[in-house]
């Protein structure tokens, strides 16, 4: 094409119209919307999902549910919430927002992008569909072992268990296929002048994340694979009685499974500072200083997962080492909170939506970190082990820390990618009543925690009844509340006040001097940065 | 230019994928690994398979360790299983009988496979079997009542501080 039809590039494109466009889309735009979008529904049907057992849980005894069908709804929950809403909407910001903040006309693989993509569809499905077979007569419902598959129970449940199994290969392999697309995009698509050290926090955020999934998603496949072979192949991986170990699978999910909360939050860690900078309106503070937290998080990350079975059985010298490395971590992720704090310090601040998200974030991830930390004490955790105080923690970590951030990155980049504000009220609205809710749902779990309530039973003893009743109340508040965030990004997209190229006063970065919406190909000329 | 550009990327890519392939390959070579870590630090409180060949002539009578013993029969076996004596003094090195007994409740010839494993990890490997019951499997007939017996010495070298080791066997469902 001619430099001259240039300005009419988008008009004059011959890709396809309607749904063809969408499934052979390899255009990074097209592509991260896709995540985004399929990140929400899943988020909203993992959301059900929850409010089922919350609602279960609402009074004492079985009323709505039998405790087979409870199992299968808290395991397939958390696999949904954590492979299918919050890694696609990390992919999803990373496929929109990468080639732009690094000034790439696109990310570097782009037709493994597209497939990397249309994996999740079908992995999603693999992993309700026992679900709706059950109601034909076909198996006995999904997966009712947890997330966390441990056998020998996983070995002895029924199909869901196998559907979950090849859900966890497909979804292990689109976010492999996604990491390998971003690693490369960073490597060697970044703008003329924009060094490593140049690069923006989500670009370090991100980088970090994938290289810790392409090292420890094939561990859950491999373990995984193990399960499957054991359930249908005769072998002994996970079975005592032929020479295996049922403990092993601990240690090889877990090798997975602690990479995999960093995994989660990294990206997080990354736009966080780059908003706290936009709306304290000052450059970041300790930018060294970040990258190298995140760094040490990553390794770090890898060495520590035995902190999940404390209680399975260990020699003492492993529990001090699993318990002083756990601990270990909190010295970057504290250099991390000074440094975001430390970037509002003095700046003249503003409270659009998406600050306020992200500075009750700091809050509240700040709470899920040192529970984190108390659960770390091998002597603590004895007794909080599989108590509700876990579901706690990691609610504070993965929900506050992790989806609301990401709430926070949808309202800062939404001006940008639809062209549109959205509607600020209703964005604040979002924001309180997610806060407030998400607290009267989760401070009352710490509580029935320590008091002995273990975690995935459909039943509990009735000095629990008060404090769960209130947790039932916050929980429908909060999945009420994320209609009003549906209803405003629908909104958003489809119409509203134009939005300026800058959108946002303290904005900065590449992919804010670029037109809102970003046109269909963006960079296509490299820009230079000094 | 572009041209250069994806050779990079596919450089890139192809190294990428060896790392992915080098995890999935760490992921079952963990399992040997497991089993070497186990044996050597006796972690999961595994003990000798085979008969111990070499048998201590020296006794320390200076010492006496408590040696208890549980047992349980995982589900899909039909049998009952204990410990004849519930727990033993022993001196180190001094080899000792005890006899458990199983029988089978069902109606059909069914076999079984003890799993042994001791408690604390760290006395695991000091634990030396001569004979036992639980290095090939068991066959019992319908409403068969048999003595299983399990001889055994503390080694010497026992860690000064274990006064008590536990032994645990579990009987699994074994294929005929």
């Amino acid at each position: 094409m001619s430099t001259t039809t240039v300005a009419h590039h988008d008009e004059h494109h011959d890709h396809p119209t309607g749904i063809m466009r969408w499934l052979t889309t390899t255009n990074h735009k097209d592509i991260g919307t896709m995540y985004l979008t399929f990140s929400l529904i899943m988020f909203l049907v993992g959301g059900s999902m929850i409010l089922g057992i919350r609602a279960e849980l609402f009074k004492p005894g079985l009323q709505l549910m039998n405790p087979e069908f409870f199992n299968q709804l808290i395991g397939v929950h958390a696999l949904i919430m954590i492979f299918a809403a919050l890694m696609p909407a990390a992919t999803g910001f990373a496929n929109w927002m990468l080639p732009l903040q690094i000034g790439a006309p696109d990310m570097a693989l782009p037709r493994l992008n597209n497939w990397g993509f249309w994996i999740l569809p079908p992995s999603a499905i693999l992993l309700t569909l026992p679900f709706t077979l059950a109601l034909f007569g076909v198996g006995d419902g999904a997966l009712a072992t947890g997330w966390t598959f441990y056998p020998p129970l996983s070995v002895q449940g029924g199909i869901g268990v196998d559907f979950a199994i090849f859900a966890v290969h497909l979804l292990g392999i689109s976010s492999v296929l996604g990491s390998i697309n971003i690693i490369v995009t960073i490597y060697n698509m970044r703008a003329p002048g924009m060094t490593l050290m140049k690069m923006p926090m989500f670009a370090w955020g991100w980088l970090i994340t994938a290289f810790l999934l392409i090292a420890t998603i094939p561990v859950l496949a491999g373990a995984v694979t193990m399960l499957l072979t054991d359930r249908h192949f005769g072998t002994h991986f996970f079975d005592a009685a032929g020479g295996g170990d049922p403990i092993m699978f601990q240690h090889l999910f877990w090798f997975f499974g602690h990479p995999e909360v960093y995994i989660l939050l990294l990206p997080v860690w990354g736009f966080i500072p780059q908003i706290l900078q936009t709306f304290s309106r000052k450059p970041m503070y300790g930018y060294k200083a970040q990258v190298y937290s995140l760094w040490a998080i990553g390794a770090l990350a890898v060495v520590v997962w035995a902190h999940h079975f404390f209680t399975a059985g260990m020699p003492v010298p492993a529990l001090l080492y699993f318990m002083y490395s756990t601990m270990a971590i909190s010295l970057p992720l504290a250099v991390l909170f000074y440094c975001w704090i430390r970037t509002m310090w003095k700046g003249s601040m503003s409270f659009e939506t998406p600050m306020l998200f992200t500075v009750g974030w700091i809050i509240l991830f700040g709470i899920g970190g040192l529970t984190g930390l108390v659960l770390a004490d091998v002597a603590a955790d004895a007794q909080y082990h599989n108590s509700y105080f876990v579901v706690a923690h990691f609610h504070y970590t993965l929900f506050a820390g992790g989806i609301m951030g990401i709430m926070a990155g949808v309202y800062y980049w939404l001006p940008k990618m639809t062209g549109h504000m959205y509607n600020e009220k209703l964005g604040k609205l979002h924001f309180w009543l997610t806060a407030i809710s998400f607290n009267v749902t989760f401070i009352p779990q710490f509580f029935v925690g320590l008091a002995g309530m273990p975690r995935r039973i459909p039943d509990y003893a009735l000095q629990f009844a008060e404090f769960n009743m209130i947790s039932s109340i916050g929980a429908f508040v909060l999945g009420l509340s994320q209609l009003l965030f549906v209803y405003n990004i629908v909104s958003c997209a489809r119409g509203g006040k134009k939005a300026t190229d800058q959108v946002w006063e303290g904005a900065q970065g590449l992919e804010w001097t670029l037109p809102s919406p970003p046109p269909y190909h963006s960079f296509t000329e490299q820009p230079v940065v000094k | 230019m572009k041209e250069d550009q994806e050779r990079a990327n596919k450089q890139l890519v192809i190294k990428l994928v060896w790392i992915v392939a080098g995890a999935l390959v760490f992921a079952f070579a963990l399992v040997p690994l497991y089993d070497v870590i186990c044996a050597v630090t006796g972690l999961n409180g595994k003990t000798n398979s085979t008969a111990e060949l070499v048998v201590p002539v020296k006794v320390d009578s200076t010492r006496e360790v408590t040696v208890q013993f549980i047992s349980s029969v995982m589900p899909g076996l039909g049998w009952n299983f204990f410990p004849l004596e519930n727990s033993v003094k022993v001196h180190p090195g001094q080899v000792t009988t005890v006899l458990f007994e199983a029988k089978n409740t069902t109606s059909t010839e069914v076999s079984g496979q003890a799993i042994p494993s001791v408690t604390p990890g760290k006395a695991s490997a000091h634990l030396k079997k001569i004979e036992c019951f639980c290095f090939v499997k068991q066959t019992l007939k319908p409403g068969e009542v048999k003595k299983l017996p399990l001889r055994f010495f503390i080694s010497a070298d026992l860690p000064q501080d274990v006064h008590e080791l536990t032994l645990s066997y579990s009987f699994f469902p074994a294929a005929q």
